[in-house]
């Protein structure tokens, strides 16, 4: 009997704990404060903490409430266009807002603002070990024998492809020819030891021992860096900015418009760079970042930066250019025909 | 699981036919229709969970896969790209299946027939590939077999680095079929059959594999299908490399990145078709080696 009797009381303990719960986010749902849903790429999650807290700080996100969902861009898109909430969406590559825009559930003007869309920015490091041993300097180091490249997979991580876009702005920008790129692009295919799913397993291999050359992100090597990685990372003279747009969907409320406005302002944009992301605007006061080469001038400009819009036509061309499967009357991208022909190669 | 531990365990226990008659089919001695209302309302159950569950979703990757037309099944295996990855896959799945043939039936062996220190842990962690995300069962063979590793095994980005993430993600299953039945299974039998003077070879091929056989055979069922199907533990350990260590799971997200997605469910429903020939092989090897008591 008295084993029932707690039984009973757990059970009463836990639905009393259950429906204290959804009454606290449904009570914060009814007020004023609106909820806003972010929807954004994995690294996003530590470097939304402090925006999300100024944000509230501010007259028009007083009394606003949050839930985030982070994840592999393409999949938090996919998840999005196939009916998850999300107000604001933030991802690590335009085609993923595009699919959005395509769905109906982000606006044709979503660019038109002071940044072109873009919330964060960074640009193509390499990230190297401790004392850049091999001493790799620029993308040509890259190709030397014997020197072993890890660059997460550009077929099936959507982020992974500003690497591969950097090394062939590299050949191309400098006034090289597509073949000239293709043959660069071979030789550091042919380097490349791993694959890795995405940027952040891609760091996981490298730190954990396996590789020269980690093709990375400037606010990736910063964060792991951050996180206590025995590594360096080397701006390259030449490289390619690494934009990544952000937008409010059609079920944003005024909050959630405040909430994107308030991504690109200088305030948001100095807790971006704490997290190692370069300002998309100019007067950001960026105190001294952890992690970064030099702590107190931590985004140096590199010689030439090469932009997606310059460089490729902007994404929707590159995409299908670079990276098409060849499935279902899809292109045969640059880059998969490249893998085709390299892995052939290896394997003979 | 316990379906086809349960199975497996009648199988062993129905008597051998006396010797010297030919076997007989099994004549069916129930009636057809042996539903009273509480077991109608058990299929009921048992059909609808199972329909919304798997029959529902496998007929939508099937539909999905459709939309590309027959075609579509034939472009995506026509990619040299795909091709490398679908034997690769299917090759490697197999070659751990006949591995967790041998040592899952070992293990279950020394579990159940051995007295030893640490055997009930032992009995525990073996379903801890089970529990453990797969992701972070690639990080701990990542340390333990990449550059760094302790034993001086430098697998990572191999295909050896896919065997031993499959190994490790299937080990319990055959373990955990044949355990059960090992522990029905009477040594009298095999004392008798001794005593009769049959030698240890003669009571492992007629008296233990006969009964052991079904419990392979549903234990390496699953092991082949969860391997063909393993994401997780492949996606940092093997290094993805086109035509060297890239899964068919891979493939199949790099189709859906690019949109692709009829190509996916083509590839996807195609590894389903590979599962549904293995398991009915499987099915049908138990079968006979049941008989031939």
């Amino acid at each position: 009997m008295k084993k029932i009797k707690i039984a009973v009381a757990t059970i009463a303990t836990g639905v009393l704990a259950l429906t204290g719960c959804g009454s606290t986010s449904g009570g914060s749902d009814s007020g004023d404060g609106e909820t806003i849903n972010i929807n954004a790429f994995s690294v996003m999650e530590a470097a939304n903490e402090p925006v999300i807290e100024d944000f509230q700080g501010t007259d028009a996100g007083a009394d606003t409430t949050f839930e985030t969902s982070y994840g592999a861009s393409g999949d938090q898109s996919r998840g999005v266009a196939d009916g998850n909430a999300a107000s604001v969406v933030h991802y690590s590559l335009e085609t993923d807002v595009t699919r959005l825009v395509d769905a109906g559930l982000v606006a044709e003007d979503w660019k038109d603002n002071a940044t072109n869309g873009i919330a964060t920015s960074s640009v193509v490091v390499f990230v190297v070990r401790k004392g850049n041993p091999e001493g790799i300097e620029g993308w040509d180091d890259l190709i030397e024998p014997g020197v072993e490249i890890i660059t997460p997979n550009p077929g099936s991580s959507g982020s992974a492809r500003w690497n591969i876009l950097a090394a062939w702005a590299h050949i191309v920008g400098a006034g090289g020819t597509e073949d000239d790129a293709k043959g660069f692009l071979t030789s550091l295919l042919g380097n490349t030891i791993a694959l890795p799913g995405s940027g952040r397993e891609a760091t996981t291999a490298f730190t954990d021992g396996s590789g020269d050359v980690l093709l990375s992100y400037e606010n990736e090597a910063i964060l792991a860096k951050q996180s206590g990685a025995d590594i360096d990372y080397v701006v390259p003279d030449d490289t390619l900015l690494i934009e990544n747009p952000a937008a409010a969907t059609t079920d944003a409320g005024e909050a959630g418009q405040a909430f994107l406005e308030f991504l690109t302002s200088p305030e948001a944009q100095a807790d971006y760079a704490q997290s190692g992301f370069r300002p998309v605007v100019d007067g950001v006061e960026i105190e001294d970042v952890e992690g970064a080469n030099d702590p107190a001038d931590p985004f140096p400009a590199p010689g030439t930066l090469y932009t997606i819009d310059d460089t490729f036509n902007g994404w929707a061309e590159a995409a299908d250019k670079f990276f098409g499967d060849g499935e279902e009357g899809n292109p045969l991208g640059i880059i998969t025909e490249l893998q085709q022909s390299t892995g052939k190669v290896g394997d003979e | 699981m316990s379906s086809a531990l349960s199975g497996a365990t009648i199988d062993a226990a129905r008597p051998a036919p006396p010797e010297g008659r030919r076997p007989r089919r099994a004549r069916r001695t129930t009636p057809r229709n042996t539903l009273g209302r509480g077991a109608g309302l058990g299929l009921g159950i048992a059909m609808v969970w199972f329909s919304i569950l798997v029959l529902l979703p496998l007929s939508a990757v099937v539909a999905a896969a459709a939309e590309g037309g027959w075609g579509n099944y034939l472009d995506v295996l026509r990619n040299d790209q795909t091709w490398a990855a679908v034997t690769l896959t299917v090759g490697q799945a197999a070659l751990v299946t006949v591995i967790n043939i041998v040592v899952g039936t070992v293990i279950a062996w020394v579990l159940v027939r051995d007295r030893f220190w640490g055997k009930s842990l032992l009995d525990v962690i073996i379903d801890v590939p089970f529990a453990l995300p797969t992701i972070v069962a690639g990080l701990v063979l990542l340390s333990l077999y990449g550059p760094n590793s302790p034993m001086g095994v430098h697998w990572a980005f191999t295909p050896n680095a896919v065997t031993l993430a499959l190994a490790f993600v299937t080990l319990p299953f055959i373990v955990r079929t044949v355990q059960p039945v090992l522990e029905e299974l009477e040594t009298d039998v095999e004392e008798a059959a001794a005593s009769l003077g049959a030698g240890r070879l003669t009571i492992f091929r007629r008296i233990l594999l006969p009964s052991l056989t079904p419990a392979i055979a549903a234990g390496a069922a699953l092991s082949f299908a969860r391997a063909i199907s393993e994401y997780g533990s492949l996606v940092l350990l093997s290094g993805n490399k086109p035509f060297e260590t890239e899964v068919v799971s891979v493939r199949v997200l790099t189709f859906i990145e690019n949109g692709s997605n009829a190509s996916a469910a083509a590839l996807a429903s195609i590894m389903l078709f590979v599962a549904l020939v293995v398991i009915v092989a499987l099915d049908l090897v138990q079968r006979r080696v049941a008989r031939r008591w």
